[in-house]
């Protein structure tokens, strides 16, 4: 039997994941601690006699692949030139390769914004400005300021063509790697994301790995491929499209609520369901991934009841105001606790229904009616999800939820805003065994295997 | 090197068909064109021009409306960073019928390079950017060597 063994280097947790290749059956899963700051094998090793016991005993694995959010994620600045166009474009491309933006500038970088770019000693930093043919100025410039400063991280560089050789001559010094990459706009109308996320996924490969210290699992692993996020959004395009002889399940999103963001991803096309609606704004990504950082369901879970307020949050668990903000100080105080009691399962699914409602209108396009000389015009921005066929929930606060599919059908389309672009009647599943990252990477050796992996452990919640 | 335009219809207004006439024409004529479409906010214009660098901004409206929209839009570009760039208004651009040296006038009092009233041709919008561009480049160029 060909089998392939799955791991995320979690922020916390490393979880193990065995796969028939054969079938896409999951074998077995186990996990351990995430120990990448003293040395990632001690927590690994626990993880594989978890698995060994499960199975019986290891097999000979035909690959042994890794994803990784540990030591912080992939940590990155993105520098444009306009904020709505080219740093808008650069932070879609550096989401979409699975990265956690810590910072994202446009126009000319100031002394202040270079010394803010020290302070924060990102992992990696996408330049990008001009579409080709377009400005140059700015990013030569910004390069410059770059060269000049002690930001010592490899940088992707992606702007107007005409400066790319150039810029990557002026970074490749002082010991920093420099890689050049398509534009990610190479006009107004077009953008190109796909070549700025290969490159960040090869300098992830090839330097932050070893940064991180994940290398050291060598022994145990063949490679550590992309960011965890980054195989979640690979599972993503691999379920909507399908491989040869699979057909795939059509526009999807994909919701993730975290213990400190919550990720959406979405696949489709995005464009306007209903005919006449005018499309304005920056092209949109295929495949859009977007990460609310302001909705956690511990880190940020306060930030989740401020939006919806203590009183909505406390009707909805059916609490008093005193047992409410009381469980939430207990949450908020000790992030790693899990819900126990009724009450703390309760206001666990509010938080998560808030957190999936919020992100998913964020992530979801706006249509508005201009009233014109020539009668009223609807005009969108950003992507049309109302013809969306799945809506699939991940991660431990959904699947572990009582009523996941009261919390999945807090993401869509409602009278209440009827400007926001939501699914209006997807099929609701989850991904109930956490095999979607599994799913992304093993899409990289055997795409029919993966496929039939993430698409046969999809639970529906119906 | 070819000169970049940007073109749309400003504001709340929907006639697209003679501005894209128009971008087609100056795309024959070896333009690079950044055509932005109806429903174009003021805006918009200006992050196109920044990104692609552009020489000029040739604004279309035809709703009557296009002295309230394009109020202002010669200062959004100084504070932009695009000093020198071209703007070029077209279009029914007011309501009612008003003499168009009033209205033209008016116009480029805004800071726009030239106005054109309805029923201008292709042809004469082209004569008058190849003039103006290669003053413009001329100015350009005796201003870098003076630096």
């Amino acid at each position: 039997m060909k089998s392939a063994l799955l791991i995320d280097f979690g922020s916390t947790w490393t979880k193990l994941r065995a796969v028939d290749m054969e079938t896409g059956a999951l074998l077995a899963s186990a996990q351990g601690p995430s120990t990448v700051a003293t040395d990632v094998n001690i927590g690994l090793e626990a993880a594989f006699a978890a698995l060994s016991s499960a199975l019986g005993g290891l097999p000979s694995f035909t690959c042994r692949l890794a994803c990784s959010s540990a030591a912080g994620g992939l940590r990155m600045v993105t520098v444009g030139l306009v904020r709505e166009l080219t740093a808008e474009a650069a932070r879609q491309a550096a989401l979409g390769a699975g990265a956690k933006l810590v910072g994202g500038f446009a126009y000319r970088l100031t002394s202040r914004d270079v010394a803010e770019i020290e302070a924060l000693a990102p992992d990696i930093m996408l330049l990008c400005g001009g579409t080709n043919g377009g400005n140059s100025e700015v990013i030569l410039h910004n390069a410059h300021a770059l060269a000049c400063s002690s930001v010592r991280c490899p940088v992707v560089v992606a702007g107007n063509r005409e400066t790319t050789d150039e810029i990557v001559a002026l970074l490749s010094c002082d010991g920093r790697t420099a890689m050049g990459a398509a534009n990610v706009l190479p006009a107004l109308d077009t953008l190109d994301i796909e070549p700025a996320r290969t490159a960040i996924r090869d300098v992830f490969m090839e330097r932050i790995v070893t940064a991180k210290g994940i290398d050291r699992a060598s022994a145990r692993i063949d490679r550590v491929l992309m960011p965890t996020p980054a195989a979640v959004l690979e599972a993503a395009r691999l379920l909507a499209v399908g491989v040869e002889g699979r057909e795939g399940l059509g526009p999807l999103v994909i919701v993730d609520p975290g213990g400190a963001t919550t990720d959406v991803h979405s696949i489709g096309s995005g464009e306007p369901a209903t005919p006449g609606v005018i499309r304005h704004g920056l092209p949109e990504p295929h495949a859009k991934r977007t990460v609310e950082g302001d909705l956690g369901m511990r880190h940020n879970a306060g930030a989740i009841v401020d939006a919806v307020g203590l009183n909505a949050i406390a009707v909805d668990a059916g609490m008093t105001l005193d047992a409410a903000s009381s469980v939430l100080a207990r949450i908020e105080a000790d992030v790693e606790t899990l819900p126990k009691s009724e009450v703390e399962h309760r206001l666990d699914d509010v938080l998560v229904r808030a957190a999936v409602d919020i992100a998913i209108g964020r992530h979801a396009g706006t249509v508005e009616t201009v009233y014109t000389a020539q009668g009223p015009v609807q005009v969108q921005r950003g992507k049309d999800l109302s013809e969306v066929r799945w809506l699939i929930g991940t991660g431990g606060a959904l699947v572990h939820s009582r009523e996941p599919a009261s919390v999945l059908r807090a993401g869509i389309a409602s009278s209440r805003k009827p400007q926001q672009l939501r699914p209006r009647a997807p099929r609701l599943a989850i991904d109930a065994d956490y095999l979607l990252f599994a799913a992304g990477l093993l899409a990289q050796v055997d795409p029919v295997a993966a496929f039939d992996c993430a698409s046969r452990h999809l639970r529906l919640v119906e | 090197m070819s000169h970049t335009i940007v073109t749309g219809v400003i504001g709340a207004d929907t006639h697209i068909v003679g501005n894209r006439i128009l971008s087609m024409a100056l795309e024959d004529a070896g333009y690079r064109v950044v055509s932005l479409g109806a429903l174009t906010p003021a805006g918009d214009f200006i992050r196109a021009a920044i990104e692609t660098a552009a020489d000029a901004i040739l604004v279309s409206s035809l709703y009557g409306q296009g002295e309230l929209d394009c109020r202002g839009f010669r200062d959004l570009c100084i504070e932009a960073g695009l000093d020198d760039i071209l703007l070029y208004v077209g279009g029914n651009l007011v309501v009612g019928k008003q003499p168009w040296d009033i209205v033209e006038k008016r116009f480029l009092d805004m800071g726009f390079d030239r106005a054109f009233p309805p029923g201008t041709r292709v042809e004469g919008a082209l004569a008058a950017l190849a003039a103006d561009f290669a003053a413009r480049d001329q100015r350009l160029q005796a201003r870098r060597r003076a630096e």
